[in-house]
């Protein structure tokens, strides 16, 4: 067992344990919250299958960044759905070979897909750090963590690139690392520079997620703007402060 | 006159380039003690107001789940820059939606997040201090909560909800504004937004009532605490007194007249406005609502009928039932509340209405959709029933209407510049050049459709149209009534039982 693999396999625990408990805390501190009035931004769906349909816009196709600005949410989405192509094309090296989701990730159309979903995530993350340089109003209200994680996430992108164009890596050998994850049975890491890379910023995304605006993932399900039916005249809202001290005068 | 410059009106609305700076000398006068006290407020800066207020901050992000969500989410992501009314009349980047919101947002990372706790400069996060105070009380009182951001925010991030608790936080530590607690006050012991009492407000509708018979030959009555009427009419207390307001007024009366539906006004509860929401007071917006309730019990009344105001009819339909409700003692056959143009638009459906519209034909009218109507209410049983049922009942008394261009209006509206609690002249450069995106689509219908009038449904768009209007050279009664239309068209000939 090298250095390298015994510390990237505690990084990879301590980033897991750390994004898992970070977020479901978060989750659990925004589904314990109250909402003690109705808000929903209308025009509205006025049925909770309606609000379904509108959540669904909303995190498939990112409806309102659509109606706000083109370019952000061409790249944005360019960005996400790439993301999401690479997630599919990864999960060859989590799965094995008789998982059930096995014929579905090996298709020769995920795999290629994801391999060049690389250079659209690269491209998309040019577009809104460009955005965040030239437009003078997105350049006034970015703090250097928001550079910061473009550059994150730009890192990972182009150096997972680097491993699928440029330099291989041993992949039979990094499946049986990560497979050794999953059954608590450490297996050795090949230490290529990019991979170690790869993985090295992909366990600091992790880490940071829970504790920064990567919250917006979990938070727009909970966005009561977005998420609430419009019906208070139908029916009754009341939560938190507006459940209490419901003594109001009464007839006769 | 004003030591500032209208706006020019130019072709089409550009995105201005970020100026800093440009509004901060804007603030409005602070409450003194004596404004604080009925709304249980603090008359002065309490000691330790830092510290009040950074444990005020996380008592409100801890029982509202739109702060919580709000203040993590934001992602940075621009889609709201160009959004905001006043940003778009001032150039000032912090009338910018999120850079507003991060007023707020960067004292909450501070002291309620990790990052903020160990990396302040890192993540924008920022100490509670004096100027962070005095930056509060300028910039969250430049924004009239009218919520368009929040339209294009990809998380509905909503600035209206962080701007009402700045200010709850801001009330709760002693620095409240003078303008909208002195007329909650005014509510509490009159009850109306003016001060107007009983004796002047039955004056008033008497001297209505002769108008009207003067004008119309027509008994139509403007009855006050009539108990057993069908219907309780809550209006805005403009209603009472400002033009255009009303002659709404007189346009409601007429609908009721000719339906044959018995209505009354309240004494009690003689005010529609709720200005506890643009404050952001959980207990003043209850104890508000409260006296509507109230008013309707003793009053014995079947249906509630609200008028032409905006915030208030956001109060009315998305709070009552939740603040002061279950209204199980009403007429369930009837929504509650009912808006006054649902009221009007569906005795219109029945063919119970009938109209001259010749009598409008001096107008080319068009439609200015109110933020709180737009975006935080809705009429009749369909979505999107707030753009469609005013219009409809424009339509039925003129002849000649035009929508202005389609990103202005519905829900995507523009603020008329006044909202929100802004409606004070200590904000007048603001109110002005905030409503230049609005005259820029009312301009130009009026050069392309020769447009006339604009007709709303709002006392606060009313009031604030009357007096920018003349800044961008249109005349000040171009501002109409809906109902003031109706008032105009509306048949006088039903058959007296």
């Amino acid at each position: 067992m090298t250095t390298v693999t015994v510390i990237y396999t505690a990084l990879f625990y301590a980033a897991m344990l750390l994004f898992v408990l970070g977020v479901g805390r978060k989750i659990f501190i925004y589904a314990r919250t109250p909402q003690p009035l109705k808000i929903p931004i209308t025009p509205a769906p006025t049925t909770k299958a309606g609000v379904w349909v509108r959540m669904a816009r909303e995190v498939v196709l990112f409806e309102s960044l659509f109606k706000a600005s083109k370019w952000t949410w061409l790249f944005g989405w360019i960005f996400h759905l790439s993301l999401l192509l690479a997630f599919f094309r990864h999960l060859r090296y989590a799965l094995s070979p008789e998982s059930f989701l096995w014929p579905l990730v090996n298709l020769e159309l995920v795999q290629t897909a994801g391999k060049y979903g690389g250079y659209a995530m690269l491209l998309g993350l040019l577009g809104l750090l460009a955005r965040r340089i030239f437009v003078d109003r997105v350049r006034y209200i970015s703090s250097p963590s928001d550079f910061l994680m473009l550059i994150l996430l730009m890192a990972i992108a182009g150096s997972g690139l680097m491993m699928t164009f440029i330099s291989h890596t041993d992949i039979v050998a990094l499946k049986a690392f990560t497979l050794g994850l999953f059954y608590f049975d450490p297996q050795p890491l090949p230490a290529s520079l990019f991979l170690l890379v790869h993985l090295g910023l992909v366990a600091l995304l992790l880490i940071i997620f829970p504790f920064s605006k990567l919250l917006h993932a979990p938070g727009l399900f909970f966005s009561p703007t977005r998420n609430q039916v419009d019906n208070p005249r139908e029916q009754r809202w009341t939560r938190g402060w507006t459940a209490e001290n419901t003594d109001t005068p009464k007839p006769g | 006159m004003a030591n500032f410059e209208t706006p020019p009106l130019t072709e089409f609305m550009e995105v201005p380039p970020v100026i800093p700076g440009t509004m901060e000398h804007s603030s409005p006068y602070i409450a003194k003690p004596e404004i604080q006290a009925p709304l249980a407020y603090p008359g002065q800066l309490v000691e330790n107001w830092e510290q009040k207020a950074v444990f005020k901050l996380g008592e409100l992000v801890k029982s509202n789940r739109a702060l919580q969500v709000f203040l993590d989410t934001c992602v940075k992501c621009g889609a709201c820059t160009d959004k905001c009314h006043y940003y778009l009349g001032t150039s000032d980047p912090k009338n910018m939606p999120v850079a507003r919101q991060d007023l707020l947002r960067s004292v909450y990372r501070r002291y309620y997040t990790l990052a903020g706790k160990l990396f302040p400069k890192l993540v924008g996060a920022r100490d509670m201090t004096k100027s962070v105070l005095d930056e509060w009380y300028s910039y969250f009182h430049q924004c009239s909560q009218c919520r368009r951001c929040s339209v294009y925010c990809p998380y509905g991030i909503d600035t209206a909800e962080v701007s009402m608790a700045a200010r709850e936080i801001m009330d709760s530590v002693g620095q409240g504004q003078k303008y909208c607690n002195e007329i909650i006050g005014k509510v509490f012991k009159i009850g109306n937004n003016l001060g107007l009492p009983e004796p002047a407000l039955v004056n008033t509708l008497e001297g209505l009532e002769e108008d009207v018979k003067e004008a119309t030959g027509v008994d139509v009555k403007f009855p006050v605490d009539v108990k057993g009427a069908d219907v309780l009419l809550i209006t805005p207390s403009a209603d009472f007194f400002a033009e255009p307001h009303i002659d709404g007024l007189i346009g409601y009366a007429k609908v009721f007249h000719q339906a044959g539906i018995s209505w009354t006004l309240s004494s009690y509860a003689s005010e529609a406005a709720n200005f506890s929401m643009f404050i952001g007071s959980r207990h003043n917006l209850k104890k508000q609502a409260m006296r509507i309730r109230e008013a309707a019990l003793e009053l014995g009344v079947k249906r509630i009928v609200v008028g032409e105001c905006g915030h208030a009819w956001r109060v009315a339909y998305s709070f009552w039932n939740t603040l002061v409700g279950p209204f199980d003692f009403l007429d369930r056959n009837y929504p509650v509340p009912q808006h006054i143009c649902e009221f009007t638009y569906d005795l219109i459906q029945k063919d119970a209405l009938r109209f001259d519209k010749e009598a409008n034909d001096d107008k080319v009218v068009t439609f200015h959709d109110s933020c709180n109507v737009a975006r935080a209410s809705r009429m009749g049983n369909m979505p999107g029933g707030q753009f469609v049922i005013p219009r409809a009942v424009i339509k039925a008394s003129v002849n000649k209407f035009v929508d202005m261009a389609p990103d202005t209006i519905g829900e995507a509206t523009f603020c008329c510049g006044g909202g929100g609690g802004l409606l004070t002249d200590d904000l007048l450069e603001l109110r002005v050049k905030g409503s230049l995106p609005r005259m820029q689509a009312l301009k130009q219908v009026v050069d392309e459709h020769g447009v006339t009038h604009v007709a709303a449904i709002c006392a606060i768009c009313k009031a604030q149209f009357s007096k920018i209007l003349p800044y961008y050279k249109f005349p000040m009664d171009m501002i109409q009534s809906v109902h003031g239309l109706v008032s105009n068209a509306i048949r006088l000939d039903r058959k007296e039982i």
